[in-house]
């Protein structure tokens, strides 16, 4: 995880940085002629987000059993937020002056899911084929695409994620035809009118890469490369090498300035992963072949943040270990395409409990609905297989360790003092299949209440349509 | 004979399904609809359910099992499923759901692709699921074929009832395959039919066989089945109109036996569909406007159908987790109960939507889908309660044969549960 960690220090930098900045690290280079034109920095953020939290009164939920998100756990605790951020967890606390008490006898507060795997927008329902805007499948390399130019604010998914399954953030990709399918963006699950206007402030951008059979399938039966796994990992490795090249010219034209090199929107992106800004999301299933990709991303200086859907992750839950790299999983997904043959129950309690980083991820506009009761059936092989992890250690699988994967956990995915509160309240142990959200809170601001239809989101799509404004 | 091989095959220390096995002190799912009942007896005999529920006596000579602490329910049944039919749905090669290029539409008889030793039906076995309703995909033709009824058992005898539905598309699917829209498809319905009964007034002049007919012999003896009520006529359509328009047709097919599937807008034509009492296997969750012909969804509709006195049954259809999902999402209609405005189904009726509801929908609840006296003798034991997430089978009996608990993915498990190699490479490690 320290990886993670310092490429996320890395991005901060990178953000704060104006364009004359370089300038500090070229002291450690030969001194620039006079003749040279000083450096410009492309931008890094042209689509900056306009998301603000909504107001919320204080809040302090007590008498409910928290799971932390960090692995702790307490019967019968509290949890107090106010201003957008929690302000303490804890046996118990002491309610503010006007602050709103909510008495939760039987029931749960959690920090609010983060799904790192997710189509809402860029695959929106209705799935009509206007709408299919996440696969820009017309070449293997498509890194110069941003998922967030897909995005459609108005996907009635984002409201179902939000009051069936307590999902705060989400993180949406682009499909896995492509090779290298472009940037991903992590959105506040809270609607607005604009892409911008969901957008999470400060995380940083995923690199979409994908191997095994979609990119070789998609072009393959285009009669061009790659039509083999082994095409897939030559295509892979060419465009990484004159990614190099390109980091290369643009490292020593923005420390030493002089004529700009020619900008390729693909390559900055490719560039932003290989110093660090932008982490790599890589769809993969197959055992052997996330261990390819891990000497790949050796070869050209790149850390692999997370393999996605990884099905065959518990068989190499070794060496994802000393990679540093995490596995986002289905519980039990299996069986629907050759590379998910081997799919079983227990692959997220295996990486577990062989100390990988491992975390739930929904793939579908459904699942997204119920990740707790996917985390719920892993806990059941666990325990089934002699595997012990407790509840609470579980809940990290459903926030923090995605957040950590996002480049957000100093942010959200616990209930620490000074993060974002973002907090579910269930009614029940939301383990069981009989708990669903009663409250959730984003930022600090009510916008799921199940008790009150007001507070209950309804997508422009949906508005006048029949059922309308219904419990959904 | 067959049972004796079986059972040495397996290695199982039971008894033959002859013989009488009371299961004691459970909380018994009858699957009917009734609540568990705390403390009950089920006693099988003969492949066979005897009796079932509080105060049932052991007969005399029964093998007894306890089942303190434990539930005992009916087998699972997963309707609208392509198990046994795929080894993985993406592989073509391995996948006889549906015929694409066939000339055979409504003949098509999926009980010949039924593979007994295809290893999802051991993993869903597994998580309690007894009986599928087996059903081949549309293709091309709004008729997709002629579903079947199979056990999930460890033996070569899969098939309970061949040909036992057939399936049809009449919404949005139904229009793209007719040839671009909702009326193209019923233009071809009717004409299908029409010419079914040509076939049947005058085989002999009936054409059938040439190159451009578009209804082969075989497709017409099959709608002549559908047309006399001897198989019901399952047909998918979402949207309210649509099914509207479904419920129409016995009119003009007095003896047609209907099964509306999917469904998801049912709950604005829930009185119509419980007037003309028509059984609904539907899609559980739905809740998103998945097409323009689902606008409605809502998790509700399951319960709004139920509560306007609609008989219905959950669907596994495009459940990537497997048949077992059918659990939990009976689980989850009972947990929406709770929700303000939202309408769910109690417990019984819960596990009756995926237990004797498929099994009442295709006309086989006499048969299978609960532990009446008399059904086939399909029972689990699960160490919690059926529909909980928590809760896995402890013991499985299939026509009244105790089954393995293994399956390929005990084996996979089982080798990486610790995923470093040891003294030999992975390949060498097995029971």
């Amino acid at each position: 995880m320290n990886s993670i960690r310092t490429r996320r220090v890395l991005l901060s930098a990178a953000l704060l940085a104006l364009p004359l900045s370089a300038c500090a690290t070229a002291k450690d280079k030969p001194a620039t002629t006079a003749k040279k034109a000083p450096p410009v920095r492309y931008a890094r953020n042209p689509y900056p987000s306009t998301y603000h939290g909504y107001p919320g009164t204080p809040t302090l939920v007590r008498n409910v059993t928290v799971f932390d998100g960090e692995g702790g756990r307490i019967d019968g605790g509290a949890v107090l937020f106010a201003d957008g951020k929690v302000v303490a967890v804890g046996q118990t606390l002491d309610a503010p002056a006007g602050a709103t008490v909510i008495d939760g006898q039987g029931k749960y507060v959690t920090p609010g899911v983060v799904d790192i795997h997710s189509h809402l927008g860029d695959y929106p329902t209705p799935s009509v084929q206007a709408h299919s805007d996440g696969n820009e499948a017309t070449a293997p390399i498509t890194a110069d695409v941003w998922a967030e130019h897909s995005v459609w604010p108005q996907d009635p998914g984002f409201g179902r994620a939000l009051a069936n399954g307590g999902v705060t953030t989400l993180q949406i990709l682009p499909g896995s035809a492509n090779l290298m399918g472009g940037r991903s963006v992590v959105l506040k699950n809270v609607y607005a009118r604009t892409m911008q206007a969901m957008k999470f402030p400060g995380a940083p951008y995923g690199l979409k890469m994908a191997c095994g059979e979609n990119p070789k399938r998609v072009y393959g039966s285009k009669n061009r490369e790659p039509s083999t796994r082994m095409g897939n990992v030559a295509v892979d490795r060419q465009t990484w090498a004159k990614a190099v090249a390109y980091k290369r010219k643009w490292d020593k034209y923005e420390a030493e300035g002089g004529d700009a090199p020619d900008r390729d929107i693909g390559m900055d992106t490719l560039r932003g992963v290989l110093s660090g800004e932008i982490m790599v999301q890589n769809h993969c299933y197959r055992a052997d072949e996330m261990a390819i990709v891990l000497d790949m991303a050796k070869e050209f200086g790149y850390h692999v943040t997370a393999f996605h859907h990884a099905v065959e992750a518990y068989k190499i839950a070794d060496l994802l270990k000393s990679s540093g790299t995490c596995a986002a999983v289905w519980a039990d997904w299996y069986g629907f395409k050759m590379e998910s043959y081997d799919g079983i129950g227990e692959n997220l309690a295996i990486l577990e409990n062989a100390g990988a980083c491992a975390m739930i991820h929904s793939d579908d506009e459904n699942g997204i609905q119920r990740l707790n009761q996917e985390v719920a059936k892993v806990l059941s092989s666990a325990r089934h297989s002699g595997i012990q992890i407790s509840d609470a250690a579980a809940w990290k699988w459903l926030s923090l360790a995605p957040a950590k994967a996002l480049g957000i956990d100093a942010q959200t995915g616990s209930l620490k003092p000074g993060k974002m509160a973002d907090v579910v309240l269930w009614n029940g142990n939301p383990f069981s299949v009989y708990t669903r959200p009663e409250k959730v809170w984003v930022d600090g601001a009510l916008l799921y209440d199940a008790n009150d239809p007001k507070r209950r989101p309804v997508s422009d799509f949906e508005l006048g349509q029949p059922g309308s404004g219904d419990v959904k | 004979m067959k049972r004796a091989l079986l059972l040495l095959a397996t290695m199982l220390a039971t008894p033959a399904a002859a013989q009488t096995v009371a299961i004691t002190g459970g909380t018994v799912a009858i699957g009917d609809g009734s609540a568990p009942i705390e403390g009950g007896t089920v006693v099988i005999a003969n492949g066979r359910i005897v009796a079932a529920g509080r105060g049932v006596a052991v007969p005399a000579g029964a093998q007894v099992i306890d089942a303190a602490g434990k539930w005992v329910s009916a087998g699972v049944v997963s309707a609208l499923t392509d198990l046994s039919l795929v080894d993985a749905d993406g592989v073509q090669e391995s996948n006889d759901a549906g015929a694409r290029n066939s000339p055979f539409k409504a003949a098509i008889d999926v009980s010949l692709a039924v593979n007994p030793a295809a290893v999802k039906i051991a993993n869903e076995r597994l998580f309690g699921v007894t009986r599928a309703i087996v059903t081949p995909s549309a293709e091309s033709s709004i008729f997709a074929g002629q579903g079947a009824i199979i056990d999930l058992g460890a033996d070569p005898d899969a098939v309970t009832r061949p040909r036992a539905f057939q399936f049809v598309e009449l919404g949005e699917g139904g229009g793209k395959l007719a040839g671009g829209s909702r009326p193209a498809a019923y233009a071809l319905l009717r004409d299908a039919f029409a010419q079914a009964q040509d076939f049947r007034r005058n085989p002999a002049a009936f054409d059938g066989r040439s190159r451009d007919a578009l209804v082969t012999r075989a497709d017409a003896e099959a709608l002549l089945r559908v047309l006399d009520g001897q198989v019901p006529l399952l047909a998918h359509v979402e949207r309210a109109a649509d099914i509207r328009n479904v419920l129409a047709l016995p009119r003009e097919y007095p003896k047609l036996r209907l099964v509306l599937v999917g469904v998801t807008e049912g709950w604005l034509v829930a009185r119509e569909i419980a007037a003309a009492k028509v059984p609904v296997i539907a899609a559980a969750l739905a809740d998103l406007p998945a097409q323009f012909e689902n606008l409605a969804a809502t998790e509700s509709n399951v319960g709004r159908l139920r509560a306007a006195g609609v008989p219905v049954a959950l669907a596994s259809t495009g459940a990537s987790g497997g048949d077992h999902v059918l659990r939990q999402f009976a689980g989850n209609l009972v947990a929406i109960a709770r929700i303000p405005g939202a309408t769910g189904l109690d417990w019984g009726q819960a596990f009756a939507s995926i237990t004797s509801g498929p099994a009442e929908a295709i006309g086989m609840g006499g048969e299978i889908g609960s532990l009446r006296a008399g059904r086939r003798a399909d029972v689990v034991i699960w160490d919690g309660d059926p529909l909980e997430l928590s809760s896995v089978p402890v013991a499985t009996w299939i026509d009244g044969v105790s089954q393995p608990m293994r399956s390929r993915q005990t084996e996979l498990r089982d080798r990486y549960l610790a995923p470093t190699e040891g003294a030999l490479p992975k390949a060498y490690e097995r029971r």
